[in-house]
């Protein structure tokens, strides 16, 4: 009797794309709140300034 | 902006090790299927993702209607973030059942009712952000997008119930048994096991995204909100 096909290529490639895809949107959720910090950050500073002004 | 809530460090870390143990699971405990070989293990984390996507975007819906009836902010914003990783996952879905497609129906892509259906609902989600983005009223936006939430999600029913009401080729998971079901699919006790475990892990996942995502949206109002100050 015949064994399974032969199908490991697309078993790889099926949980690459898992893999990458949900780490690149991880990646995003970081690279966006550290930048919109460092944005709060330096806008808080402006408006001390302005205050003290 | 608040700390990080330690439920939350809780949850990122739960989400972690489960989602490792499901990887697990379909690579070393799950047996192999004795006609697709490999490429069927796909169908675990394919069926969770699908099972993630529409459940964000009747999360989205139910926040929609909520924003309406309300009218405050941080309704939006969750309707908002679940309709992100909503994105997300469905794409994820689609990708992964054209890799499962290709050894099995000998083709990327068919216009089958499922797959045409499930993209449908994706372009639905994709043309809600271009509506926001397109919107400079924050207000507006907020209402436009929860009535557009609300309405887009008619084509998840219709994307889940394809394979009930077409002819197609795509098989039925939930309730194979059914006589109106095209394709059966039947699975061992350890698919059985490998299968919900690797829906309940994408469930908390979809929570953990969805907490950190909702945290961003507003961070991105705040800064938004200075911005506006510091100009008048």
């Amino acid at each position: 009797m015949e064994g399974p096909a032969n199908t490991v290529n697309y078993f790889v490639a099926g949980y690459a794309v898992i893999f990458v895809v949900l780490a690149f949107y991880l990646g995003t959720l970081i690279v966006r709140w550290r930048n919109l910090k460092q944005d709060e950050a330096m806008l808080a500073e402006l408006e001390k300034k302005e205050a003290q002004e | 902006m608040n700390a990080k809530p330690k439920l939350l460090t809780v949850l990122d870390v739960v989400a972690a090790v489960m989602f490792v143990t499901a990887v697990s699971l379909v690579f070393f405990y799950a047996p192999l299927e004795r006609v697709m070989g490999w490429v069927q293990k796909v169908f675990y984390f394919h069926v969770a993702s699908a099972w993630v996507g529409m459940l964000a975007f009747a999360v989205a819906a139910l926040f929609g209607i909520l924003y309406l009836v309300k009218k405050d902010v941080k309704y939006d914003r969750i309707e908002f973030a679940a309709i992100e990783v909503g994105i997300v996952f469905a794409l994820l879905t689609i990708v992964t059942g054209s890799i499962w497609a290709r050894p099995i129906w000998n083709a990327w892509w068919t216009w089958d009712p499922r797959l045409t259906t499930a993209t449908i609902m994706e372009l639905v989600y994709f043309a809600y952000l271009m509506l926001r983005s397109g919107i400079e009223e924050p207000e507006r936006r907020a209402r436009f997008g929860a009535v557009y939430a609300i309405i887009g999600f008619l084509s998840v029913p219709l994307t889940f119930f394809s394979i009930r009401l077409f002819r197609t080729i795509h098989p039925v998971v939930i309730g194979s048994n059914d006589p109106g079901a095209e394709g059966a699919f039947d699975m061992t006790p350890r698919m059985l096991q490998t299968f919900m475990f690797s829906l309940l892990t994408f469930s908390v996942g979809f929570v953990t995204l969805l907490w950190h995502r909702v945290r961003l949206g507003a961070l991105s109002d705040r800064v938004e909100e200075l911005k506006l100050k510091l100009q008048s």
